[in-house]
C-alpha cells in the first residue's frame, strides 16, 4: 500500500507546513522546540508571508533553524540575534524579522542586546525558549535555572548565594517603554499550543502593522537536560518552572497587564 | 576637512546603505557627521548608534547578509570588541567596510595616534583562518578615496574590508577632492537574504559547518579567494625608489613623516627612497622582494614597536638588512628622528 493510499486528500485533518523542508528536526523527543518551530512555520505561510520574512538563528538548539526552514535565514554569533534582527530590519523595514533564541542566547551572553534592541522599540519579533538550562551544549546552567535545581554547572543544586538568581527577563522587557506585546506562553499541551500560535500570529500582525517589539516567551522543557522522561519533564515544568515563570499576558498593545 | 570627515563624506557619495557605530575617540566626528549633515535625508542611509561595539558590528552583519553597502567605524578598543563578529562575517562571506581610526594601546591606552594594530588588522584579530583585506590611507584625500574602492573590493570578493587608519589621519585637516556620488544599490545579490522570489528556496547567510570535512572545503574555499586577492589587489607606492641604495618601508601617517625626511636626505645628495604599502593584506611582499635586489637595506618605520617589520623581512629574507625605528604609545616620530636612524644604521 503506497502513502496516498492511506493519506486520501478527504481525511486529511493535518499537514507540514510547506515552509517547513524534509530535514529531520535535531531536537530530542519530547522537546518543545520542534513545536515552535513548526507553529512559526505555519503563522508565516498562513499569513503569506514567506518571501518577505527573514528568520535569524543564533548560537544554541536554535542554530539550525536554517535547515527546517525553507525561506530565508541568518545565523548570528552567540547572544547578538536582536543585533543582526535590527540590522536586517533598519535596512530592510517593510520585511518580516524574527529571532528564535534561548535562554542563553537572549539573557545572559546577550542581555545588553535584547534590553537594547526592545528599548529602540525595534519593529521585529522575538521568540524566545525559556528552558531553564543550556541544551546544546550538554545541560549547564542557565540565568532562568531555577533555585536549587541541578545542572551540569550546578550538580549540587543552583545555590542563589554563589551562583545569582533565576533572571526573570520578560517582565522587564515588559517594562520598557519600546515594547508593544509581551507574552509568555507554554506548548506542553494542544491547548497550550493553541494559545501559542495565536501569541505568535499576534506578535506578527504587530510588526506588520509596525507597532514595534514583540516578544513571545515559551516556557518549554528540556527533557534531556533535565535527565527526565518527557511526560515526567512536563509535570515538573508545571510544578516547577510555571511557579516561577507565569503563564499570561505581561503586555497587550503597549499596555502593561495586571497581575 | 578632518579626515574622520572625509569618511563620513565619502561614504554618502558612495551610496552607503548603513552605518552602525559607537562613540569612541579619535574616531567619533564620522557618527556625528553622518547626523549632523543628515545623510538619512541626503540619501536614505540608515545612521544608528548602537550600545556597545559588539553591537554595531552585528547589526553590520545583519544589513551586511542583506547585501546592502554597510559600514562601522571604531578606534582600537572597539575593534577589539568587534573582533568575535569580524571573524562571524569573513566566515559567511559578507561585505562590508570597517574603519579603525586607531590609538595607542594596549587596553584602554591613550586616545594619540598608533598603529599598533598591524597585528590584529592583518594577522587574525577574530579567531580562525581569515584575512581582511587592508587599505591604509596616508591622507585625508585618501580617507575619501578609499571608502567607495572598500566597498567595492568588500562585494567583489565577500569579504569584509578594513581601512586602518590613525588618528593623526582622523583628526588631520587637509583640502580633499571629494569623490562623485553614486546611488544607492537598487538590486542585490542573489546571495543575500532580502527575502525569496516565489519559487525560490530559503537561502542561509552562516559560518558553521558540523561535519569538518565540510568545514575544510569551506576554509578551502575562503584560501583560494585571499590568494586570489594577493594576485589582484597589491597596492603601494614607491617614492624615489629609482636609484635609492636605502628605502623607508612605511604606511599610513608614519609615511607622511617619512617622505619629509626621505626628501630632507634627497636635498643632501643622499640616495634613500620612501615605499608606502596602501593594501597591508595583502601585502606588496613581490614588489619589496624585487626592490630588496637593487637596494642595500630597509628601514620599517612604525608607531608601533614593530609589526609590519615582520612582513618586510619575510619579503626581503635575507637579502639585505632591515632595521626599525618606532615609537610607542601614541608618540609620533619627527623627520628628524627617522633621519637619525637612518644615519645610525646606513652610515648615511
Amino acid at each position: 500500500m503506497d502513502v496516498k493510499d492511506i493519506i486520501r486528500e478527504e481525511n486529511l485533518v493535518y499537514k507540514k507546513s510547506r515552509l517547513l523542508t524534509d530535514t529531520p528536526f535535531n531536537f530530542c523527543p519530547g522537546c518543545g522546540h520542534g513545536t515552535v518551530v513548526r507553529l512559526i512555520a505555519e503563522v508565516i505561510e498562513e499569513m503569506g508571508i514567506e518571501h518577505d520574512t527573514v528568520g535569524i538563528s543564533p548560537v544554541g538548539c536554535s542554530v539550525f533553524l536554517y535547515d527546517f526552514y525553507d525561506f530565508d535565514v541568518v545565523e548570528a554569533a552567540h547572544g547578538r540575534a536582536t543585533a543582526v534582527a535590527t540590522g536586517i530590519k533598519r535596512v530592510m523595514p517593510d520585511k518580516f524579522v524574527f529571532t528564535y533564541q534561548g535562554d542563553g542566547d537572549l539573557a545572559a551572553i546577550g542581555t545588553g542586546e535584547t534590553i537594547h534592541a526592545c528599548n529602540r522599540g525595534e519593529n521585529f519579533v522575538i521568540v524566545f525558549i525559556n528552558n531553564g538550562i543550556y541544551g546544546m551544549t550538554g545541560g549547564q546552567m542557565a540565568p532562568t535555572t531555577l533555585e536549587g535545581m541541578k545542572t551540569a554547572t550546578c550538580p549540587r543544586g543552583r545555590d542563589v548565594k554563589t551562583m545569582g538568581y533565576p533572571l526573570n527577563i520578560t517582565p522587564l522587557l515588559a517594562q520598557l517603554d519600546g515594547t508593544y506585546y509581551v507574552t509568555r506562553q507554554a506548548v506542553h499541551t494542544p491547548a497550550a499550543v493553541r494559545k501559542t500560535k495565536r501569541a505568535l500570529r499576534q506578535a506578527f500582525e504587530n510588526q506588520k502593522n509596525k507597532k514595534g517589539m514583540s516578544i513571545v516567551e515559551v516556557v518549554s522543557n528540556c527533557n534531556s537536560g533535565w535527565g527526565l522522561p518527557p511526560l515526567q519533564a512536563n509535570r515538573w515544568m508545571e510544578e516547577n518552572m510555571f511557579a516561577k515563570y507565569q503563564l499570561g499576558d505581561m503586555k497587550v498593545d503597549g499596555v502593561l497587564q495586571m497581575r | 576637512m578632518k579626515g574622520n570627515e572625509a569618511i563620513a563624506e565619502a561614504a554618502i557619495r558612495a551610496g552607503a546603505d548603513a552605518f552602525f557605530g559607537y562613540p569612541i575617540t579619535p574616531q567619533t566626528e564620522v557618527m556625528e557627521y553622518l547626523m549632523e549633515t543628515d545623510a538619512t535625508a541626503r540619501t536614505g542611509m540608515v545612521v544608528l548608534q548602537a550600545e556597545s561595539e559588539v553591537s554595531a558590528i552585528n547589526m553590520v552583519y545583519g544589513a551586511a547578509s542583506c547585501g546592502r553597502r554597510v559600514m562601522t567605524s571604531s578606534s582600537s578598543p572597539g575593534i577589539s570588541l568587534m573582533c568575535e563578529a569580524i571573524s562571524y562575517l569573513a566566515g559567511a562571506e559578507l561585505p562590508c567596510l570597517i574603519v579603525n581610526v586607531s590609538r595607542g594601546g594596549p587596553g584602554l591606552g591613550t586616545i594619540q595616534p598608533s598603529q599598533a594594530d598591524y597585528f590584529q588588522t592583518v594577522k587574525g584579530g577574530g579567531h580562525g583562518d581569515y584575512k581582511l583585506l587592508t587599505l591604509a590611507p596616508s591622507s585625508v584625500q585618501e580617507m575619501a578615496d578609499f571608502v567607495a574602492l572598500s566597498f567595492d573590493l568588500a562585494f567583489k570578493y565577500r569579504n569584509p574590508v578594513m581601512i586602518l587608519s590613525d588618528g593623526a589621519i582622523g583628526q588631520m585637516m587637509e583640502k580633499v577632492y571629494l569623490p562623485e556620488e553614486r546611488p544607492r544599490l537598487t538590486e542585490f545579490p542573489d546571495w543575500a537574504t532580502t527575502g525569496t522570489r516565489p519559487g525560490q528556496h530559503g537561502r542561509t547567510i552562516t559560518s558553521l559547518n558540523l561535519l569538518s570535512s565540510v568545514h575544510e572545503v569551506h576554509n578551502q574555499r575562503l584560501q583560494a579567494k585571499y590568494r586570489q586577492m594577493e594576485q589582484e589587489e597589491i597596492r603601494y607606492e614607491e617614492l624615489y625608489c629609482d636609484d635609492a641604495e636605502y628605502v623607508v618601508v612605511a604606511f599610513g601617517i608614519s609615511a607622511r613623516i617619512a617622505q619629509n625626511t626621505v626628501e630632507r636626505l634627497r636635498a643632501a645628495g643622499k640616495k634613500v627612497g620612501l615605499f608606502r604599502p596602501i593594501t597591508l593584506y595583502p601585502f606588496p611582499a613581490p614588489q619589496l622582494a624585487a626592490l630588496a635586489k637593487r637596494v642595500k637595506g630597509f628601514l620599517s618605520v612604525e608607531l608601533s614597536a614593530g609589526q609590519m617589520i615582520e612582513d618586510v623581512k619575510l619579503a626581503v629574507g635575507s637579502q639585505v638588512p632591515v632595521e626599525f625605528f618606532g615609537r610607542l604609545g601614541g608618540m609620533v616620530p619627527t623627520p628628524e628622528e627617522i633621519e637619525g636612524a637612518l644615519r645610525k644604521y646606513f652610515s648615511l
